[in-house]
């Protein structure tokens, strides 16, 4: 795919909408095309969040592992939903695995060069800032929620 | 004078029923067929029945059943106390007293016409189903209908087979997700109101019924005030300590309400206040 496709494509999608033509060519200047297999590793829990995704086919599924529960999965990313967001928050670290269900076709963008371009361009920082934010104030209300264990008559 | 007809008329006296069938759900919950009160049972989707276990106690259960199917009832309860667990241990045969039915129902004349969206969280599907069942049975006169259902694992998902049946036939968009679930877990993981943003609706118009724990409740009316629903085409299904399911004992008195009477399905707009009172 051409990256003035992948520039359409990311030009469409609702978390970029408003964003000039400038900033659109240079966020698919750092995007790319992965495909991963079913079950593949997108990554792991602790590895540098150095690109952020989205997701244009199939599910992936953000899990943590530990000791005592084994796998639980705590989250699934379809189609359109951003994957990844640790990318603009320090230590630029993931905190969880994602791993895709089935085949998952992704928009994968560098994280580490938008960073840069967004420590020399503010606004360009600020744009970006404005539109991530809400996700993760989402982020956290499901959080919160599923912190809850509302469902959970037995406590 | 206060007879014993004038008593049962009034739904005071719980009449004996047998018990066709006792299904298990999930681990704590079990779906209740008994034979209609009387032989032909009269009810709205979203009423509920006061089930006596004699000699155990009564509780509010609402019908989860077909309210066309006159000639039984259907409960689904799960076991939180010593009434519902002995429901849990009921037998064909055996006897359950039945008193009912009670309360307000799901505005299924008033969303003729219009999107409408169910949203069920937990047992919450139970007294949802009848609605769905209506929905279907009348599918015409009404725009898109979608079902959000969300549980806390797969293990607890209520209905597994209908909702597979409902997820096939086509004029109804049923999503199913779960809070957490392990490897073995092939659909949605997340809380069920992270489905609401991606349903076809329009928000001037789309009735939505939502039934589960008030939290969810409340987090699914933000979502759906949040896409443009009014609050007065939004209805709840609430729970409160309902004893005896009449208006008299005021044990589920919500403000100037009770939900035994005046509810249990309520619009948004008349409960909003009221769910934000912590006293109450």
């Amino acid at each position: 795919m051409t990256i003035r496709t992948l520039g359409r494509l990311l030009s469409e999608h609702p978390l970029f909408q408003g964003l000039s033509q400038e900033t659109l060519d240079l966020l698919a200047g750092c995007a790319r095309n992965e495909v991963h297999k079913p079950g593949a590793f997108i990554y792991r829990t602790g590895e540098d969040a150095d690109r952020f995704y989205i997701v244009r086919h199939g599910a992936v599924a953000l899990e943590n592992a530990s000791v005592e529960r084994g796998v639980l999965t705590i989250q699934t990313l379809g189609r359109g939903e951003v994957l990844g967001i640790s990318w603009l928050v320090p230590p630029f670290r993931h905190h969880n695995d994602a791993r895709a269900i089935g085949w998952a076709r992704l928009v994968a963008i560098d994280a580490r060069c938008l960073r840069d371009k967004c420590d020399q361009d503010h606004d360009l920082g600020y744009a970006l800032m404005r539109r991530f934010l809400p996700l993760f104030a989402e982020r956290l209300k499901q959080a919160e929620l599923q912190l809850m264990d509302v469902y959970n008559v037995h406590r | 004078m206060f007879t014993a007809e004038r008593a049962a008329g009034a739904g005071m006296v719980p009449v004996p029923c047998r018990v066709l069938r006792r299904s298990r759900e999930t681990a704590d919950c079990c779906t209740l067929v008994v034979e209609a009160p009387g032989g032909a049972a009269d009810f709205l989707p979203g009423q509920f029945n006061m089930l006596y276990l004699f000699g155990v106690g009564e509780v509010p259960i609402s019908i989860s059943g077909d309210h066309r199917q006159r000639d039984r009832l259907v409960h689904t309860t799960r076991a939180v106390g010593p009434v519902t667990q002995a429901i849990q241990e009921l037998r064909r045969g055996d006897s359950v007293g039945v008193r009912g039915p009670f309360g307000s129902a799901w505005p299924l004349q008033q969303a003729q016409g219009r999107d409408v969206l169910i949203i069920g969280g937990g047992l919450g599907l139970a007294p949802l189903r009848p609605a769905i069942y209506a929905l279907l049975r009348q599918r015409r006169r009404y725009g898109n209908i979608t079902v959000l259902y969300g549980a806390r694992s797969p293990e607890e998902l209520l209905f597994r087979r209908e909702l597979s049946l409902w997820r096939e036939r086509r004029g109804i968009h049923v999503e199913v997700t779960v809070d957490c679930a392990g490897r073995g877990w092939h659909g949605r993981v997340g809380v069920v109101t992270r489905l609401i943003p991606q349903c076809r609706f329009d928000p001037a118009s789309a009735v939505a019924l939502i039934c589960g724990p008030e939290t969810m409740m409340q987090y699914a009316v933000g979502e759906l005030l949040a896409a443009g629903l009014g609050a007065d085409n939004v209805y709840l299904s609430m729970e409160r300590n309902m004893k005896c399911a009449l208006g008299l004992c005021g044990h589920c008195q919500l403000g100037p309400l009770f939900v035994c009477r005046d509810g249990p399905v309520l619009s948004y707009a008349r409960v909003e206040r009221l769910l934000a009172t912590r006293e109450l």
